[in-house]
Order: structure tokens, then C-alpha cells, then sequence
């Protein structure tokens, strides 16, 4: 429990941070504020509009302290382009990028749990080094640069995927699932990498422990034992890092959204920058921000409860 | 020289510090995790080049063995090296210039373009603006190594002064400074590097590299703490305190010696990783504004002609590619080659 106490107390306070920051970016923008975030188009009336939406006038700290609550209550302002509520923008979107985040997790962990296996089993073989060195190589390809492969591949070349533009899920989820692979796949890529190699690496520890040993003595076939007995005591670190993953895939999410024209939250923002739009581009960021610290949150405490060493680490200390 | 552990830092927690032990065993992955690339991609690696190597069932137990560097490593190493050369020496190399436009566009490889009886030859071809392939390149190497040099010395500077203070002064300095430290990593890496660069409205090399070097000192901050953590705790430094030393000098001349190695091997893969971070802000039109070549951009620009003609996004992305892979696998070794040195003595 003073764990619990103590990652909720130092919540609190990045969460402080970080909405905090998220406000002050705004106030960054060289020049006035209120005319900037007005945009090109803006008129006398416009402006003042948006000098008293900001409340410019009053102290910095009563600014941010009413900026937080209309945020917390779902008012994140408006776009100074086409004039869209930024909260409604986000509901929309947010679940886009969600389902992609998910969608490529899924195929990292699809292919990357049974090539692991295959490895491990014989740590050092040819399929063991041949994996070590496809995975060092896929980690050094840019998510960008993965996505015109594969565009070039898949869409171009063999047309089997669109390169652009996708159905919704609600309107046709297998179409919608085959439009996504590209993205999702392209996401995938860098973490499937990473996950056989943990999952390899933790495999080889765990087969050398005395039950396995013991196992084998018994006469179990060594893909029983591989699958029964090592795999499950071995995904410890594989979970972690995969949930982790969820705020690091945000950042590749960007530029991947960018490409497959995918209108999810990373778009929103990126065109927001392009277009001048600082409104949504500051709410965009607040909530991905208060999501990723969310997210990581509840690893923290996840694997406290998986691992009773780390609920204890203080007595032990 | 005193011997270092061969463990990775993070997971060792040394007692007496303050800062939570608990965090510290959650995120000794995350460090790597988190020393970001925006592209998202070559965030994770550093803890999967970890992954690679450790408890590799060759290595395990073979301290004693004597390892080397390895001809892989010197290859990456001249990779590397020609590619800053060129860099450095692109406006006294026989270059067209970057932003020359032409009237021979989308030319192919090792093609000739001649207009007004004047024959131009363009080893690596044209974009679809009639610009010199090869030229941007080179000069697109000088935005894409500067970033990602100036980044990593900016993350190295700040991160390794915050972390020796953290790790040797303990106590609410510490928390303060580790706290601040958390507060940054809450932050998708991508998504602060993007919004300073367009918050502060600047896009000059220096404020890119900046911007990402902000995003590494968290991590640089977190893996010299823990060495410092460490060491703080060794034999030397004790017979250094007893002899009367003062903190300011053990703090350089002891523990900042043990923990510079570890951290300069950790620095080559970020400056592939800033590299690729660069690569991405220009990818999505955020890095140094055009015509300034950046290999980021010139994978954009050839996008919009993939069908037709590949090699104009192919180019870039082989030499980005290229780059990474050997910073990444030059990196790897060096740590490689000073952790078993270390686990040997």
C-alpha cells in the first residue's frame, strides 16, 4: 500500500507537470500570443474573442488554473481553421490511433512470440543468429523509411494493400483491418524486433533453471517443456516492455499517420503545426502527454502485482 | 583503474539513496525505452542491443575471454567516418549545388543530362526537381550529423552534470532532480521534441538539435546517477575522502573517469537515434526548413513519386539506413568490447 501511496503521490505531481507545460507552450509563441493563435484570417473581433478566451489579462497562474479546469471538463477551445471544438476532433480521432496502436502490438507479438521460441530453443544455431542479426537490422530502419518499403512493396508493386485512406471500423471492420495492415505492420516492425529478443533472452535464463532440468530428466519432450514449463515464467519482461511500448508507439504513430493519411490524433496534431492551429495542437498534447503518463502508471502498478519483489522493495532495502 | 561492474547500471540501486528503488527496478528498461527517436523506431533499441548480448549462452561465464573490437566495427567505424568527410568537405568537392533546379528531372542513376550542348553527369540521379541526388545528400549529411552530434554533447553536458550531482549529493537534491527527470520522460519523445521546435517557432539546426538533445538528457540523467550510484559507494572513493579529498574533486577525478565510459558508448547509439529523430521532424516537414537539403526530407519529397520513379525516396533512405545501422553496431560493440573488460577484471 505505501507503494500504492507513493507512485500516487509522485502521479499527482507529473500530471501537475505536465499539464503545466502542455499550458505554457502556448505562451512560448514569439509575439502575441492572442494574435498568433487567431490565426491568418483573424479580424478585430476575432482577436478579441481570443484575447478574452485566453484571459490574457489576468496572472499567469489563474490563467493556467482555468485553463486546466475548462480542459478537465472538456473544453480545450476551438480551431482557429475550421472552427471545430478540439474536444470533439479528439473524441473522434482518439480511438483511430488507438486501434492502430493495438492492431500492431498485436502483430509484433504474433510474430515475434513464436520466432523468439524457435530461437531459444537452439540459442546459437543458424536460426538464432540469422533472427539476432534480421532484428538488429530492422531496429536500425526509421518507421518512416519502413513505411515507403513497404508502400512500395505491398500498395505499388503487388497492389495487395491501399497505400492510402481506409473504411471505417464501424462500417466494415475485416475491410477495415485490411486497409490498416500497412500502418499497423509498419509500427510492428521495430517492435517485433524487440520482443523476440527479450522473449529469446529470457527463454535461455529460464531453460537453465533446475526445474527444467528436472523436467527433461522426466522424460518431457523439449517442446513441451519449452511451451509449458519455460514459455509463461519467461513473458515477464515481454509484458512490460509491450505495455510500455503503448506511449513509445504514440511517437511512431505521427509520422505513420502522416503516410497512410490516417486520421488519428498524431495527424491532428502535425496538421495543427503545419496549419498554424495552436489550439488543437496544445489539446492534442495535453492529452496524449496525461494518456502516456497514464498508461505507464498503470504498468508501474501492474507489474508490482506481478512481481511481488518490487511491492517489497522497500523492506528488502 | 578501478573495476566497474559489468551489471547496467540502472538495476543496481546503491544504499542510502532517496530516490524510490522501486522505480529504478520498473524502469531499468525504460531508460533505453525512452531514449526516444521520434520515428518511433529506434527508441527501444538500445535496450534491445542490451537484450542482444546479455546472457547469450557463448557469453555467460567467459569474463576471461579477450574480446575485440572486431573488423564489423571498423567498417562501421570508416562508414561513418566517410560520410562526415563528405560532409565536412561538401562545399570543396566538385558538387553541383543542392538546390540547383534543372530541366532534367527524375533523372535515373549514373545518368547523363545534357542541355545546351553542356553534358551534366549525375551519379545518383535527380529528384523530381531536376536537383543533383548525390549533392543533397552530402549536404543533407551535414544537417543530419550536426543534429545529431550537437544533440548528444547538449544531452551528454546536461544529463551527465544532473545525474553526478544526483548520484553522489543523494537526499531531496536528488528526488528534486530525478523528479524533474520523470517529468520530462512523461513527455512522448516525439511530441516534445515537436512541440518546442513549434512553440519556439524556430527551425535553425541549432534548436532542432536542441530540442532533441532535451529529450536525451532524461535518459543520459537516470544511467549516470545510477553509475554514480555505484561507484560513490567504492573502496577508491572512500580512500580518496580519507585522504582529505574535497567533493568537487572526487567527482571529477574519481567517479566522473568510471562513469564517462559506459555513457560515451551509450552516446554513439544516440546519436543514431537523434539522427533518426532529426529524420523524422524533417520527414514531417518540421526539421531545417528547404531548400535546405535533410535526407528526412529529400524520403518525403520522393514519396509523392514512388510509383514512378522509387529511386528518388530509395536513395536517402539507404544511405539513412546505412548511417544508423553502422552508428547503432559500432555502438553496440564498444559497449560490448568495455563491459567484458570490465566483467574480466
Amino acid at each position: 500500500m505505501r507503494f500504492v501511496r507513493k507512485k500516487l503521490i509522485s502521479l499527482f505531481f507529473v500530471l501537475l507537470a505536465v499539464t503545466a507545460l502542455s499550458f505554457f507552450m502556448l505562451r512560448l509563441l514569439p509575439g502575441d500570443t492572442a494574435r498568433v493563435v487567431c490565426g491568418i484570417s483573424c479580424d478585430e473581433a476575432g482577436y478579441q474573442q481570443t484575447r478574452a478566451d485566453l484571459g490574457l489579462n489576468d496572472p499567469v497562474p489563474v490563467q493556467y488554473v482555468r485553463w486546466l479546469g475548462k480542459t478537465l471538463t472538456g473544453d480545450m477551445g476551438i480551431s482557429a481553421r475550421n472552427k471545430q471544438p478540439v474536444s470533439e476532433a479528439i473524441k473522434e480521432r482518439l480511438p483511430v490511433t488507438l486501434e492502430l496502436l493495438i492492431y500492431s502490438q498485436l502483430i509484433a507479438l504474433g510474430v515475434a512470440i513464436p520466432l523468439g521460441l524457435i530461437a531459444a530453443q537452439r540459442a546459437g544455431g543458424i536460426f538464432d543468429r540469422v533472427s539476432t542479426t534480421v532484428a538488429f537490422g530492422l531496429l536500425s530502419i526509421p518507421s518512416f523509411v519502413v513505411a515507403i518499403l513497404l508502400i512500395l512493396i505491398f500498395a505499388v508493386n503487388l497492389g495487395w494493400f491501399p497505400s492510402v485512406g481506409y473504411v471505417k471500423f464501424s462500417e466494415d471492420p475485416l475491410e477495415n483491418l485490411h486497409d490498416l495492415f500497412l500502418p499497423a505492420l509498419t509500427l510492428a516492425v521495430a517492435e517485433m524486433a524487440v520482443y523476440m529478443r527479450l522473449l529469446r533472452t529470457d527463454l535461455i535464463s529460464t531453460l537453465q533453471e533446475d526445474y527444467i532440468t528436472m523436467a527433461k530428466a522426466k522424460g518431457i519432450t523439449s517442446r513441451r517443456v519449452l511451451l509449458r514449463h519455460a514459455f509463461r515464467p519467461s513473458t515477464f519482461s515481454l509484458v512490460t516492455v509491450a505495455g510500455l511500448n503503448f506511449g513509445r508507439l504514440i511517437g511512431g504513430a505521427f509520422i505513420v499517420e502522416v503516410i497512410f493519411a490516417i486520421n488519428g490524433i498524431g495527424r491532428y496534431i502535425v496538421d495543427g503545426i503545419l496549419g498554424r492551429d495552436y489550439i488543437p495542437v496544445q489539446g492534442g498534447v495535453v492529452v496524449v502527454a496525461v494518456a502516456y503518463v497514464l498508461i505507464n502508471f498503470a504498468i508501474d502498478l501492474l507489474y508490482a502485482v506481478i512481481d511481488p519483489r518490487i511491492r517489497h522493495a522497500r523492506a528488502i532495502v | 583503474m578501478p573495476a566497474p561492474s559489468s551489471e547496467f547500471p540502472a538495476q543496481n540501486q546503491a544504499p542510502g539513496s532517496d530516490y524510490f528503488p522501486e522505480a529504478d527496478l520498473l524502469e531499468s528498461g525504460s531508460m533505453a525505452t525512452e531514449l526516444v527517436g521520434p520515428g518511433g523506431i529506434a527508441d527501444g533499441q538500445v535496450r534491445e542491443l542490451e537484450a542482444l548480448h546479455i546472457l547469450d549462452p557463448d557469453q555467460v561465464g567467459s569474463g576471461a575471454i579477450k574480446k575485440r573490437l572486431g573488423l564489423g566495427f571498423w567498417i562501421a567505424s570508416g562508414w561513418v567516418a566517410f560520410i562526415t568527410l563528405l560532409a565536412i568537405l561538401a562545399p570543396v568537392l566538385p558538387l553541383e549545388s543542392p538546390s540547383k533546379v534543372s530541366s532534367c528531372i527524375k533523372y535515373p542513376i549514373l545518368s547523363t543530362c545534357t542541355k545546351a550542348g553542356v553534358d551534366t553527369f549525375h551519379v545518383l540521379g535527380t529528384d523530381s526537381l531536376g536537383r543533383d541526388t548525390l549533392s543533397r545528400i552530402i549536404w543533407g549529411a551535414r544537417v543530419s550529423l550536426s543534429v545529431g552530434l550537437i544533440a548528444i554533447v547538449f544531452g551528454l553536458i546536461v544529463g551527465g552534470i544532473i545525474g553526478l550531482i544526483a548520484g553522489f549529493y543523494k537526499g531531496r537534491l536528488e528526488g528534486l532532480l530525478m523528479g524533474s527527470m520523470d517529468v520530462l520522460l512523461a513527455f512522448p519523445a516525439l511530441l516534445l521534441a515537436l512541440a518546442i521546435i513549434t512553440f519556439t517557432n524556430n527551425r535553425s539546426i541549432l534548436v532542432i538539435s536542441l530540442a532533441i538533445g532535451i529529450v536525451s538528457i532524461a535518459p543520459i540523467a537516470r544511467l549516470v546517477r545510477a553509475s554514480t550510484l555505484m561507484f560513490g559507494e567504492r573502496e577508491f572513493v572512500l580512500a580518496s575522502r580519507t585522504l582529505g579529498a574535497s567533493n568537487s574533486r572526487i567527482i571529477s577525478r574519481e567517479i566522473f573517469p568510471n562513469v564517462v565510459l559506459p555513457v560515451l558508448s551509450f552516446a554513439i547509439i544516440g546519436v543514431a537515434v537523434a539522427i533518426v529523430a532529426e529524420g523524422g521532424l524533417a520527414f514531417l516537414g518540421l526539421s531545417v526548413a528547404p531548400p535546405t537539403p535533410t535526407w528526412g526530407g529529400m524520403i518525403n519529397e520522393g514519396r509523392n513519386v514512388l510509383e514512378t520513379d522509387p529511386q528518388i525516396a530509395l536513395i536517402p533512405s539507404a544511405v539513412l539506413f546505412l548511417t544508423v545501422l553502422m552508428l547503432n553496431f559500432a555502438g553496440d560493440r564498444v559497449r560490448e568490447y568495455f563491459d567484458v573488460k570490465e566483467g574480466g577484471l
